[in-house]
């Protein structure tokens, strides 16, 4: 039978190559890998979300959303990430044409979105802190500052790596490792706003309106 | 008796198979019907998959026997990696079995739901229609059980006792931390949680004395949370109940709040009266005065909250009865709620809880959930803005 | 100055001197032993003058070979340190009766049990598991490295930081004595007031990050870097367990960091996820961590049924039987093992038909893992078995596996496992499974692959001792626990009333005295072979006849793996090209682009373990310190854009040309 399997490849006439002479290049693996991360972190989001699913109506005969949340507020710091996403794109847009200053320029825009998207939220949060209604008031609360403040933290990593990368960027302009961060970062970002949706809808609208 | 002892050898596959017929196996030998039924179905189950398992071991010991290499008459052919046939089988008759088990398993499990009333005695009797049920209120504390017998009026530590043959309604919760409330000759097990309630119906068919015990872990005091488990005939239990009666001292708040503490291998105690409510009282974590009932929480949070202005509620609904210090709680006594819920826009909704009688005090249930209180609510929607 | 109570805080946080356990003699003697190993340890390296290399060739290093390796000894080292604690466990067991308290009090034989769950499962199998992985993936198909190498010393650097901080404990505080899964209530704030519980949330937090980002890697591996012509229907068994271990490992560990992060929070902050009271909701903890932990069961147990498949097709000299459904069977039991969590308990208190639900989906797992045995059975249906030690380990697996795979149906029944859930027959099933699939596969792993890594076999006569002691102690130490079970007897007890129950007890402890012997046989095995590995040198690379890429190179490899990238053309490739006569390239070798070592890894994992500590203690200076060097050091790592180099061709051309006389010489 073993034999038959060598003959095979004979009677189709063509000696098989069994290794490579030339250079072997697999594809990159780098947005593959980046992208499994989201989906781990994505992961951590759902716990979250899931969470606030269980124990977000525990108001521990406290506060509620209705209570506690500024609707108008939060849509201007939604309004904020949307726009720090549609800036991205736009630095996005100037590294594909190779324009590394009008790049740094657009990633400074976002990066100030995204420094006022957290500084409002800090302000939300120190607001109901000072209001009595801190993580530890009740499971809504515990649940709803983790939920939005473990966005709040990926934001400011986030910004921190917009700096970062600036840097780099100015450094060594649009280099191949450049470009593959910044499509990295864009990634993230683009990640954040879309987790973002979720917890405006899932946790101020229907919170206060459900 | 002898035919399961002969299945669990080959469940257990072990060479001093004497020393099993010594030992005291009660899962495989109970004497309450549900932990019966239990067995059976680990008999069956074990035989159903047997039918897979023994051709299983016998080919792999043959195999490994008939194709060693020193073996140069077996036939050797090193290519042959696929059959379809065989694959069909070898994927159909597990699923076969699995078919027939889960059959087995959808069904039983639906049978011997613990939080399903008894439909039979044993085997051949089925619960006659004029038996009452003996309620047995079990709470888990560190580390010990309180067993309360609401009908009776009587509550005992570390024992237990029920007629045979009659249906016993345990209702079970916890003070601290989880534990597993399991008498093996009885019934299988079910979690005992703070704060919340769980079930189990049984019934015990033969006298005797029988193991109960924690099945969770629960720390330090674990080992010993053990109790006795009485058996016993009618007069049997009127007796005990007298004696409980008799030779018990009184259980009211304090009293229980003493016992609460966290203790090892303490001694069978009896309380021939019992403060009415407590046990609701403890199943909703409001046991210590001026502490807010679970009940009356989840009522204002279906409600909507109790608003911004509701710091004390935090404070009364604080709970930790193994480290806490002892505070003072002067301010609302028990069980009437100090803040109004949502007292500013709904006015109407603030004196809703404080009409609910407290826990125990009428027939109401313990550990209401807020789905049970809504019946009772006039206008639940209008309390949400 | 040191005087001030306040100073004194800020820098000890809550550590005193009564934290160090000077008065516990078994610590104090442990901790003499570990000195003066650790004194002797770093005195030969001393002497060997092996600082240099160690630092530049093995913890800086990038290879995914020595990283595999490293994991691997890990694993073993935490495996005595888990097998330590099992066997404390059965004294105190085998003792403790009649009123007799046993040596252990409560406080610490609660430690020890926790103890022993965490390190087997999370500082033994995982690593030892992700070492093998590590090791043979890329090799097997036909890679030179994993796709981030980087990430993968940043990976393995984590975990060992997760086991540093873990045997910290045993020195410095407690650990905690919550059981291996830390349920709350018990292991809140409230009732675990201690650092016992701080010490497993960062251990395994610190861990789980790296065994995350090494599940990504091997993923981004296996997917974009196979040789070419390996399609996914020629991967070896070996790859496929591998990649569908991984991907659990990406789904379900962030459920375990978020889960634990939540526990933190309620332990640092006072939040109330899982408190009794304020809304906490214990119950979802017990949910949320099942999720994870369903899955991690498979995680461990996949790799080493791919083991399985790769030695039984080697010994039989036979192609796996049925490796389609071999394939679909593990891709099966990867989709199952998410919807199977709450079987874990059912005495919870859900209704029925959600009990019945989750029973019936875990006894489905039970029908691929069904077709799985029977295809290494039918592999060795007209094969031609030889018996090295792999295959003794594959045979003694097939026969204790199915026992316990049958006890683990029957738990899956909910009304059964209301009698049998928390008892001694729960512990003999899930120690049947891990011991006789998991451990014995990985001991079928390490025998099979240890010629690729070192270059010479292992002593086959203290191996075959080292499997019969396993197999026997297993069946001793565990069949009695089934019984015990039976008789109604719970897990996680220090002290027994009836003592009817002892001979069954001594009997586990005899049984756990042969596995002693068979860790021992296992030690002897390593450092005989060390002395002989002239006469078990394997010069061709491949040493059992084998069949899968890995053994086409030389033993051990070079650091490029291959010279020239192997093209596949069959799942068995080597087979395959042994066959068909497939000829080394001997010339026209080209440099080779290889990434650089780099320090920052095992920075990082050293400076994590300071940032635990102060976390653990509440040094919050130290915690917050370290926290930011963390943070400089990875945008520092970030800047440095020179990862890479070339070996030269030369060097590539003296290499092979080496492997050429070596294979010359055989002949």
């Amino acid at each position: 039978m073993t034999e038959l399997h060598a003959d095979q490849a004979l009677q189709e006439g063509k000696a098989p190559t069994f290794y490579l002479e030339e250079e072997h290049h697999p594809e990159g693996s780098t947005m593959l890998g980046f992208w499994l991360y989201l989906m781990s972190d994505c992961l951590i989001f759902a716990v979250l979300f899931a969470t606030h699913a269980v124990v977000g109506r525990n108001y521990a005969a406290g506060p509620s959303p209705a209570d506690l949340f500024d609707l108008p507020l939060v849509a201007v710091n939604t309004s904020m990430l949307l726009f720090s996403s549609i800036t991205y794109g736009f630095a996005m847009l100037e590294m594909e044409k190779a324009k590394k200053n009008t790049t740094l320029v657009w990633m400074a825009v976002t990066a100030l979105f995204g420094i006022a998207f957290v500084g409002l939220e800090l302000y939300e949060f120190a607001h109901m802190i000072h209001e009595g209604a801190g993580p530890q008031r009740s499971a809504f609360l515990s649940s709803f500052f983790t939920l939005v403040g473990t966005h709040g933290l990926h934001v400011t990593s986030g910004i921190i790596w917009m700096f970062v990368l600036m840097a780099q960027v100015a450094k060594r302009g649009l280099i191949l490792e450049n470009k593959r961060r910044l499509m990295c970062l864009s990634m993230f970002w683009h990640f954040l706003d879309v987790v973002w949706i979720g917890v405006f809808s899932f946790v101020y609208l229907m919170g206060v309106l459900g | 008796m002898p035919g399961f002892l002969k299945l669990t050898r080959h469940i257990a596959l072990l060479p001093p198979l004497l020393l099993l017929a010594g030992c005291d196996m009660v899962v495989m030998a109970p004497s309450g019907d549900i932990a019966a039924q239990q067995r059976d179905l680990i008999v069956i189950s074990t035989i159903l998959m047997l039918l897979i398992i023994v051709p299983v071991i016998f080919l792999t010991l043959l195999f490994a026997w008939r194709y060693r290499r020193a073996n140069t008459a077996a036939t050797y052919d090193p290519e042959w990696h696929h059959s379809t046939a065989l694959e069909v089988v070898i994927w159909s008759a597990p699923l076969a079995i699995i078919i027939a088990l889960g059959a087995v398993t959808w069904i039983s499990t639906h049978k011997l739901d613990p939080y399903r009333p008894l439909d039979r005695i044993d085997a051949a009797r089925p619960v006659p229609a004029d038996v009452k049920p003996v309620t047995v209120e079990v709470v888990a504390l560190d580390w010990k059980w309180l067993f309360f017998y609401p009908d009776q009026g009587i509550a005992t530590v570390n024992e237990l006792a029920a007629p045979v043959d009659v249906p016993i309604n345990f209702k079970i919760t916890a003070s601290s931390v989880m534990n597993s409330f399991y008498i093996p000759a009885l019934a299988g097990q079910i979690y005992a949680m703070p704060g919340m309630q769980t079930k189990l119906h049984a019934v015990i068919n033969k006298q005797g004395e029988y193991e109960g015990f924690s099945a969770n872990y629960s720390g330090d005091g674990f080992s010993h949370m053990r109790f006795k488990f009485h058996g016993v005939d009618r007069q049997g239990f009127d007796a005990w109940v007298a004696r409980v009666k008799s030779q018990g001292t009184a259980l009211n708040r304090d009293a229980y709040l003493k016992l609460e503490k966290p203790s090892e291998r303490e001694p069978v105690r009896y309380f021939a009266t019992v403060e009415a409510g407590l046990y609701e009282a403890i199943l909703n974590m409001c046991a210590t005065p001026g502490k807010m009932c679970m009940h009356e929480m989840m009522h204002i949070d279906a409600m909507g909250g109790a608003g911004k202005e509701s710091f004390k509620n935090h404070d009364r609904l604080e709970y930790d009865n193994r480290h806490a210090t002892e505070e003072g709680a002067p301010a609302a006594t028990f069980p009437a709620t100090g803040t109004p819920a949502r007292s500013e826009e709904q006015p109407e909704g603030t004196n809703e809880p404080m009409q609910h009688e407290m826990p125990g005090m009428g027939g109401h249930e313990g550990h209401s959930m807020p789905d049970m209180q809504e019946g009772s609510d006039p206008a639940p929607a209008q309390l949400r803005n | 100055m040191f005087s001030d109570p306040d100073l004194l805080k800020f820098v000890f946080g809550r550590l005193t001197l009564e934290a160090i356990p000077y008065h516990e003699p078994i610590l104090v003697a442990t901790f003499i032993a570990v000195v003066i190993g650790g004194i002797g340890l770093l005195g030969l390296i001393t002497y060997y003058r092996f600082w240099g290399t160690l630092w530049r060739d093995w913890l800086t290093s990038v290879d995914h070979k020595k990283i595999g390796i490293m994991y691997v000894i890990l694993a073993l080292v935490m495996l005595l340190r888990g097998f330590a604690d099992a066997i404390m466990m059965r004294l105190q067991q085998a003792m403790a009766f009649g009123g007799s308290e046993g040596y252990l009090p409560p406080h610490h034989y609660d430690q020890i049990f926790t103890a022993h769950g965490v390190i087997m499962i999370f500082f033994m199998a995982m690593p030892f598991v992700t070492g093998l992985m590590n090791f043979v993936v890329p090799l097997q198909i036909g890679a030179r490295d994993v796709s981030f190498p980087f990430l993968n010393n940043f990976s393995f650097w984590m975990t060992t930081a997760g086991a540093i901080i873990i045997m910290l404990s045993l020195f410095v505080g407690e650990f905690a004595r919550t059981g291996w899964l830390a349920y709350p209530p018990l292991s809140g704030a409230d009732y675990s007031p201690g650092v016992g519980v701080d010490y497993y949330i960062w251990g395994l937090q610190v861990a789980g990050i790296g065994t995350t980002l090494s599940g990504i890697n091997l993923i981004a591996t296996i997917v974009k870097m196979r040789a070419p012509g390996m399609t996914m229907m020629k991967m070896p068994v070996f790859t496929w367990t591998s990649l569908c271990t991984n991907v659990l490992i990406v789904a379900t560990f962030p459920v375990l960091t978020a889960t634990l992060a939540l526990l933190t929070l309620d332990r640092y902050v006072g939040t109330n996820f899982f408190t009794n009271d304020l809304g906490g909701d214990p119950m979802m903890y017990v949910n949320l961590i099942w999720i994870w932990g369903h899955p991690e069961v498979y995680i461990l147990v996949l790799p080493a049924f791919g083991i399985f498949s790769e030695v039984v097709a080697t010994f039989c000299g036979k192609r796996l039987f049925g490796y389609a459904s071999m394939v679909y069977a593990t891709v099966v039991i990867t989709i199952l093992s998410y919807i199977v969590w709450l079987h874990h308990f059912f005495t919870m208190g859900s209704g029925a038909s959600v009990n019945a639900f989750f029973g019936i989906t875990t006894m489905i797992i039970s029908i691929p893992t069904g077709a799985k045995m029977f295809n290494w059975l039918f592999t060795m249906y007209r094969g031609r078995i030889r018996y090295e030690v792999p295959m003794l380990w594959t045979v003694g697996f097939m026969v204790t596996f199915v026992i316990g795979g049958m006890t683990g149906v029957l738990l899956a029944v909910p009304p059964a496992d209301f009698v049998l859930h928390n008892s001694l027959f729960l512990i003999a099933h899930f120690h049947n499974v891990i011991i006789g699939g998991v451990v014995f596969g990985l001991m079928a792993g390490v025998v099979y692959w240890f010629p690729k890594a070192s270059g010479f076999r292992l002593d086959p006569f203290w191996g075959k001792m080292s499997f019969w002691f396993w197999l026997t102690g297993f069946y001793f130490a565990f069949m009695p626990l089934y019984v015990l079970g039976l008789m109604g007897v719970t897990r996680r007890v220090s002290q027994f009333e009836d003592p009817s129950l002892q001979i069954w007890f001594l009997i586990a402890a005899f049984g756990a005295f042969l596995i002693a012997l068979g860790i021992l046989s296992m030690l002897v095995q390593l450092v005989v072979s060390f002395i002989r590995r002239e006469e078990l040198r394997d010069t061709t690379g491949d040493p059992w006849d084998a069949r899968t890429l890995e053994w086409s190179t030389s033993s051990p490899p070079p650091d490029y793996n291959f010279a020239f990238t192997p093209v596949v053309h069959d799942q068995d490739s080597w087979w395959d090209m042994k066959k068909r006569g497939a000829s080394r390239p001997l010339s026209g070798f080209k440099p080779i682009h290889m990434p650089r070592n780099t320090g920052t890894g095992v920075i990082l994992g050293a400076i994590s373990v300071a940032f635990a500590f102060g976390m653990i203690w509440y040094m919050w200076w130290l915690a917050g310190l370290s926290f930011l060097a963390m943070v400089a050091i990875a945008i520092g790592h970030t800047f440095n854009y020179d990862r890479d180099f070339y070996i030269p061709a030369d060097v590539v051309t003296e290499t092979e040309g080496k492997r050429t006389e070596l294979l010359a010489s055989e002949v």
